[in-house]
């Protein structure tokens, strides 16, 4: 783990305010930001971990925990919201049995509200991994979500 | 090679598209095209073409602007104009290519309009469509029309011909002709451009940085995320004109994180730049040299403001700092920076090349040019428009937006996202520039424009604004960490039916204190949607204190759902649905909900089929 940590940092190695950038590759590549992955950037930057958690926890883009296999994210932007994102969002917690921010127990699902995917003309939203659902309504939401349950019907 | 052979074998090579004997399919595969399904279409375009035997080429191009009618392609054969499809499904495909590529007929019936020179079978052209009858597109020139991974496509229709000239002006000369448009910096504050590169030109300094805020984070809007995916060297256009114009050296552009297709397009567009020395020393044998660099944004809204967002680059918490010193004095690592937004940079390159005054010559006596919005919520039409400054909501809505779906009746239209307010339907006839806005209470903002129907609780949707802003207020200063709370918290209890009277009273003078004592432009503009709401629907914020009722039938805890006996048919979709149990009925009979197991998701409500209309919402019960 240290290693592929180093590795990801390197390219970033002596330049200005380059904290944000390697938060955001760690996560790419290793799905969160590990205790281990800040121990190793607060060395190569000569920064303390506190300051490292005090810069990755005002953004929401970073996560602490190992996502599930999944990333379901619904989206809760203004256009969303009027045509009826807030049922979405109950509807996928009820489904996936977690709240936003979890991850379900067999680590398929995780779960986000995101504020907004800049998809408002096709509200309301829910994307599951890269890909974008548009116009969803409750009753869709299932159908999107056993897409991804069984491994043999995977996308 | 230099840029007039640059230009020429661009030139040819637009012409030999447009000309091509080989039909050619463009595609619309913008993020909004790719949701809608682009990428199965153009699969199933491949395959037909196959069976079919046809040589046909497929070009990507951006959003034209009526994404309701994703996915979208054009067809063009034997240099006729491209013909524009919308709503195609891989069903459709392989009828449509027999038809139009086989046997010469374009499906006039099917056909949205054309698009290019001449005429074809009596289809009209694209632009007298409804949608885009009334749009001015200066800034959106080029979006749906161009390949944006091709830079070639870009020079041929007058690419970099805005820096070129620049170049051959002094940076003063830019500083006035972009005076003489009269733009204002179209992020949402509406400072005129041409102010603060002045301010930066008069420092002096080895290191000068120029910012392009595409961290468009107003949920609800999408118009830089569009540009940027259709057109983005319009855009790194106008980062070279204006680095040039205040002296800078560095270049950023700092871009949401959850725009990955706009990232895609930058990191190309730049590398190409690279190639035909638009970027970097000596640019276009000038003595100006400049780099750009991505910063992708980490999500946090309050990056937006100025202050935060060089903090951000820095990569430090994004918080605001007070203001004196001015970005444009002392930025990023303490020098001067200036921050333009993706549109402002956008119309840059149109307004040196064709003059500040024939820019000048659209929009409103107060407000110059053009301005794109996103238009959605309840409207047919959702999708970017582009219209002068000046035009009223009403051509907006009822012309280019076709109207509210579902015929409902119109409320309000909330502007300006999180930082403005709604302005109610009697208002319609008022004109969109920045004054008028001002004065409706709510802003220009960068653009977001959500029609909101009958269907849309007031204080639901201002709750909804204040819960974003208090997630996002950095928690610097009192005012806004602790003020926003407690009107959130004032607001859900309007909204669950404890309100009482006094707590109007209360919202207005708290939001008058955050306005006044907030650090940022967070904080200070956070009360608008309270305070508009306030001024036009008082009596709905009424309704849900004094007679416990939601107009709207949204706000859960003043409504109940129940089956109507008589027009209830016991198909029992709704029974199935129900994630609560809460319903239940023997098939073919009358089915009941059970109001304490009910959970109001409104499922029963949407699954009902429209021919029973069975399942009904009803409010002010607990009075």
């Amino acid at each position: 783990m240290k290693n592929t940590i180093k590795d990801i940092i390197k390219p970033y190695q002596g330049e200005k305010g380059s904290l944000i950038p390697i938060l955001q590759a760690v996560q790419e590549k290793t799905g969160f930001i590990s205790e281990d992955a800040v121990s190793t950037i607060a060395l190569s930057l000569n920064m303390s971990e506190h300051e490292i958690y005090g810069v990755a926890t005002f953004y929401t883009q970073f996560r602490y925990t190992k996502p599930g296999d999944h990333m379901v994210k619904v989206c809760l932007g203004t256009a969303c919201h009027v045509r009826g994102g807030e049922q979405l969002l109950n509807r996928t917690e009820n489904i996936l049995n977690i709240k936003p921010g979890q991850t379900t127990p067999d680590s398929a699902f995780s779960l986000e509200r995101v504020a907004c995917m800049g998809c408002c003309a096709l509200a309301p939203v829910i994307v599951v991994d890269d890909k974008i659902y548009p116009n969803v309504t409750s009753p869709k939401v299932e159908k999107i979500i056993s897409k991804y349950s069984s491994p043999d019907e995977k996308e | 090679m230099d840029f007039a052979e640059i230009r020429k074998k661009a030139v040819a090579k637009w012409e030999a598209l447009q000309s091509s004997k080989t039909p050619v399919i463009y595609l619309g595969a913008a993020t909004c095209g790719r949701a809608a399904g682009i990428e199965a279409v153009a699969e199933e375009i491949r395959k037909t073409s196959k069976k079919l035997n046809l040589n046909i080429k497929l070009v990507e191009v951006g959003c034209i602007g009526p994404c309701y009618l994703e996915p979208i392609i054009y067809i063009q054969k034997n240099g006729h104009p491209s013909v524009c499809y919308g709503k195609i499904t891989s069903g459709k495909i392989k009828k449509l290519l027999e038809d139009y590529l086989v046997n010469n007929d374009p499906r006039p019936d099917l056909a949205l309009g054309t698009l290019g020179d001449g005429q074809l079978n009596g289809i009209p052209g694209l632009f007298e469509h409804p949608m885009l009858k009334y749009q001015t597109r200066l800034v959106l020139r080029n979006c749906g029309i161009v390949d944006p991974e091709q830079i070639d496509h870009y020079i041929a229709r007058y690419g970099y011909l805005g820096i070129k000239k620049a170049l051959e002006m002094s940076p003063l000369e830019v500083i006035d002709e972009v005076k003489t448009s009269s733009i204002r910096g179209r992020g949402g504050a509406g400072f005129p451009t041409w102010k603060k590169w002045e301010i930066c030109h008069n420092v002096q300094s080895d290191d000068k940085y120029l910012i392009c805020n595409a961290d468009e984070g107003d949920p609800g809007a999408f118009m830089n995320r569009s540009l940027l995916e259709g057109d983005p060297h319009a855009v790194l256009e106008g980062l070279l004109i204006g680095a040039y114009a205040i002296g800078a050296n560095h270049g950023y552009i700092y871009i949401r994180a959850e725009y990955p297709l706009a990232i895609k397009r930058l990191e190309h567009a730049i590398s190409q730049m690279k190639a035909y020395n638009l970027l970097g020393n000596n640019i276009l044998g000038s003595d100006f040299s400049f780099d750009i660099k991505i910063k992708k944004g980490a999500g946090a809204f309050v990056c937006g403001e100025e202050t935060a967002l060089i903090a951000s680059v820095m990569g430090k918490r994004g918080m605001p700092m007070p203001r004196p010193p001015f970005p444009a004095i002392s930025g990023v690592w303490g020098k001067p920076t200036i921050i333009n937004n993706v549109e402002t940079l956008g119309t840059l390159a149109t307004i040196i090349r064709r003059g500040g005054e024939w820019f000048s010559g659209f929009g409103s006596e107060s407000s110059k040019g053009t301005k794109t919005f996103s238009l959605v919520g309840k409207v047919k039409q959702t999708g970017l428009i582009e219209v002068p400054l000046g035009t009223s909501l009403k051509t907006i809505i009822f012309d280019i937006g076709g109207g509210i779906a579902g015929d409902k009746k119109f409320k309000a239209v909330q502007t300006g996202g999180p930082s403005g307010g709604c302005i109610p339907a009697e208002l319609s006839s008022l004109p969109v520039d920045y004054e008028s806005l001002m004065s409706a209470g709510s802003i220009m903002g960068s653009g977001g424009m959500i029609v909101l129907d009958e269907d849309t609780c007031v204080v639901d949707i201002t709750s909804y604004f204040l819960s974003f802003i208090q997630a996002e207020s950095c928690g610097k200063c009192s005012p806004c960490r602790i003020g926003t709370k407690v009107m959130l918290d004032i607001l859900e209890k309007i909204k669950s039916g404890k309100g009482e009277m006094a707590d109007i009273d209360k919202l207005s003078s708290l939001a008058e204190t955050i306005k006044n004592a907030s650090l940022c432009g967070l904080g200070q503009t956070a009360p608008n949607s309270v305070l508009s709401t306030l001024r036009y629907f008082r009596s709905e914020y009424e309704a849900h204190i004094v007679d416990k009722s939601c107009p709207a039938l949204v706000c859960k805890d003043l409504i109940k759902y129940a089956i109507s006996e008589e027009k209830c048919a016991g198909c029992g979709v709704c029974r199935k649905q129900c994630p609560a149990g809460a319903i239940t009925g023997k098939k073919k009979k009358v089915h009941i909900i059970n109001e304490s197991l009910c959970v109001k998701c409104g499922i029963c409500y949407q699954v009902c089929p429209s021919k029973y209309g069975a399942v009904e919402k009803t409010t002010g019960f607990l009075t």
